[in-house]
């Protein structure tokens, strides 16, 4: 249509006219991305300006040295003589960790109630509806905040000094102590049985797919992979000696040692990040199931199919279709809100950068690499998303 | 109109129908019923039988419930922040009026020039209201404002200055000219890509870099810019789902009476568009209310921020939590509140097309 219009006295178009509308747009756009780097090359010669005035170094040299700060945790070697991009490097894992370990709990909590509140228990829909509302509409950072004001009080839990364990964990003012494994080699070797299980279920499933798209009959799936994942793992450790050692924390003055630490910051924030999105999850994945029309269930019924085979094999994919698009903006979100750790001192991205960009003043290189990151995650999480979304898309012909 | 009859059920029929109707239901019902029968003494405990009413911090030291006196001695600083105490029935007016107009708003009858003229008029009297300045009403610095009165402007600023932004930002995204449109997806992709803080970041620490010598923006005022820029990204995509969902005829007919592009916009385009957005950016709306408390990050006390300004006592430290609670309750009527309207104005809208 606008090729039609933009031309319509053919050959005297190109004699240069201001009224011709492609010679509109060309000089708008001209005029538009002329402004727009002349504000850039302004901004720009300004900033460089004030830090010359300032005498703040410019580039990324800081990133070698010395940081001079400690971490509260981390998942790598650090400590205070490490350099600056290494503590950016400690801080970005540690954003990795809360943000992936806190998008799998989302989910499975946000699945769970999302299919809850569909219940036809009245009870329970109206409490799991009643969560929905309640908690997507309080801030994340409040949320955070409050879990981790909970956590740290002496109101509600003891100093360790006074804790008590219960099945050998400790839950204190200060974190909570977990007992651990002590590294014996059928510790291992179970592991390496549930890695091998876990490939063999694949396997099994591939196969019994394929014989029962030629033969028709079918194969106990379910069972057998549960059998093995139990299986392996128990002979594995069985064979190696069955050992129970375990590498408990114990009081040594007025801390523990030994075991394993979670602290009250990573707790909270995971907590005030799962908690909130899996409301918008929930909420996503209850109009996702109700936006497959009731006649696919009929139709289901017709067939003879049995009910969990209609929601597994009927219900489930059609609603994946609705539900991946919005989840993975809630993926994203997640992702992003982590940066709230920063206010109860998680020393996630966003804090080390900032402890960074206090010592070194080199603010604009400092935010430069917390856009470029974040950029990245958020685009490489949208193109898995993506890539799944397009194979669970209906195929049309 | 006859209503139709509803059957009217025994609490007993009921209970049978809707809790116990198959065995699985009943399971169900029994562990929700033995999940609250643990949970709900705890709260109740906690939250009424063993708290203290008083405002008595001594009492509230050893009471093992809540310690709502926290809140009825620091109420004022909470709901204000460091606002001159005598000067609070300012910020306490401006929010009424504020509360008002966005209530009247809401009527979806009284929509017409008349409010967009009350809009301008509040906010200019809102601003004079606040700042002060003027014979009988002494300045009071913005380093001064907070609590919930702030977060109302800052989340009421966003959106509506904002719009025009996010219109054109919108607009530009749907334009044939490649240059504009690469402009527009990159700044809509990047603000939306990246998390609010690192916006706030930018524009509190990055904007009197940019500046030049001499020249000097108030921290709440680079804030505000921050926000209004990382609203009109998200308004922005919202608005496009309008103008994506008005049929191409539209669009077809305008080009066929010769209109220009400015005319098809103004006339044709955005008054249908805009309309079927009014849903949607109410939500945005919630979002940006909500993420108004991670100013607290960038050192301005709003709401959230006011609350742990009350906590910084060293008498009532330990009971920041029942502020928090409070204040969690706060948000939760006004959100809950918007998206009940929300949900309500799309079901209206909804009907009105089908019609």
């Amino acid at each position: 249509m606008a090729e039609i219009m933009a031309r319509p006295t053919g050959k005297e178009a190109s004699r240069f006219s201001l009224y011709d509308r492609d010679v509109q747009a060309i000089l708008f756009q001209v005029v538009v991305v002329g402004a727009v780097v002349a504000l850039v090359w302004y901004l720009a010669y300004n900033t460089v300006v004030n830090l010359e005035r300032r005498q703040i170094q410019t580039g990324f040299s800081f990133l070698w040295r010395e940081s001079g700060f400690e971490i509260g945790e981390s998942l790598i070697s650090y400590s205070a003589a490490s350099t600056y991009g290494r503590a950016l490097v400690v801080g970005l894992l540690n954003t990795l960790q809360v943000a992936i370990i806190g998008c799998v709990l989302a989910s499975f909590l946000g699945v769970s109630i999302g299919i809850a509140s569909l219940s036809r228990n009245w009870l329970l829909a109206k409490l799991t509806a009643g969560y929905i509302h309640f908690l997507r509409n309080i801030p994340v950072l409040l949320q955070i905040i409050l879990w981790y004001t909970i956590l740290i009080s002496d109101r509600f839990l003891p100093a360790p000094r006074q804790a008590e364990s219960f099945l050998g964990v400790f839950a204190t003012q200060r974190g909570w102590y977990f007992p651990i494994p002590d590294g014996s080699t059928g510790y291992w070797a179970a592991l390496a049985g549930l890695l091998a299980a876990v490939v063999g279920v694949m396997i099994l499933r591939r196969w019994a797919t394929a014989r029962q798209l030629l033969t028709g009959q079918q194969f106990p799936v379910v069972w057998t992979s549960v059998g093995l994942l139990v299986a392996l793992p128990l002979v594995a450790w069985l064979a190696f000696g069955a050992p129970t050692g375990l590498d408990s924390p114990s009081l040594r003055g007025f801390n523990f040692q030994g075991g394993s630490r979670i602290s009250p910051e990573f707790v909270a924030v995971l907590f005030g990040l799962t908690i909130y999105t899996s409301a918008f999850i929930a909420e996503i994945v209850r109009s996702g199931i109700l936006a497959v029309p009731k006649g696919q269930t009929e139709a289901g019924r017709a067939l003879g199919l049995r009910d969990h085979v209609i929601l597994r094999q009927v219900i489930l994919p059609q609603a994946l279709r609705v539900i991946i698009p919005p989840l993975t903006s809630q993926y994203l979100n997640l992702t992003k809100n982590s940066s709230l750790a920063v206010a109860v001192g998680y020393p996630d991205l966003v804090s080390t950068a900032n402890t960074t960009l206090n010592q070194t003043g080199q603010a604009p290189e400092a935010i430069l690499i917390l856009m470029a990151v974040y950029l990245t995650l958020s685009v490489s999480t949208a193109l898995v998303m993506n890539w799944y979304n397009t194979r669970i898309q209906l195929v049309e012909r | 109109m006859n209503q139709p009859t509803v059957a009217r059920l025994s609490p007993l029929t009921w209970a049978r129908t809707n809790l116990f109707n198959t065995w699985g239901n009943a399971v169900i019902t029994v562990a929700v019923l033995a999940l609250l029968a643990l949970l709900v003494p705890k709260l109740a405990n906690w939250a009424i039988i063993n708290a203290v009413f008083e405002i008595d911090a001594q009492k509230c030291r050893v009471a093992a419930g809540a310690c709502w006196g926290f809140v009825g001695e620091k109420y004022r600083l909470m709901l204000f922040g460091t606002y001159p105490y005598e000067e609070q029935w300012r910020p306490l007016a401006m929010s009424i009026v504020l509360l008002t107009l966005i209530g009247l708003t809401m009527n979806t009858r009284l929509w017409g020039r008349w409010l967009w003229i009350s809009w301008i008029v509040a906010i200019v009297a809102m601003w004079v209201l606040m700042a002060g300045g003027v014979p009988g009403l002494p300045a009071v610095d913005t380093d001064r404002w907070g609590g919930l009165p702030l977060t109302l402007i800052l989340a009421v600023n966003a959106i509506v200055l904002s719009f025009p932004l996010a219109v054109l930002l919108a607009l530009g995204r749907r334009s044939d000219l490649p240059f504009i449109k690469t402009l527009c997806i990159g700044f809509i992709e990047v603000v939306r890509g990246v998390p609010l803080i690192t916006v706030l970041f930018m524009a509190s620490l990055m904007l009197p870099l940019f500046l030049p010598e001499g020249m000097t923006i108030n921290k709440l005022l680079r804030a505000q810019v921050g926000f209004i820029l990382f609203t009109a990204a998200y308004v922005a995509e919202v608005i496009r789902g309008g103008l994506q969902a008005i049929p191409k005829g539209q669009y077809e007919a305008a080009d066929a009476l010769g209109l220009s592009y400015a005319q098809k916009t103004v006339f044709i385009v955005l008054p249908q568009a805009l309309k079927l957005v009014i849903p949607p950016t109410v939500n945005t709306f919630i979002g940006i209310f909500k993420d108004t408390s991670l100013v607290i990050i960038v050192g301005i006390f709003d709401f959230l921020g006011s609350v742990r300004l009350a906590s910084n006592d060293p008498i009532w430290r330990p009971f920041y939590i029942e502020g928090l609670v409070v204040a969690g309750l706060v948000y939760f009527v006004f959100c809950y509140t918007m998206a009940a309207y929300s949900r309500a104005l799309e079901a209206k809208l909804n009907r009105q097309q089908q019609r």
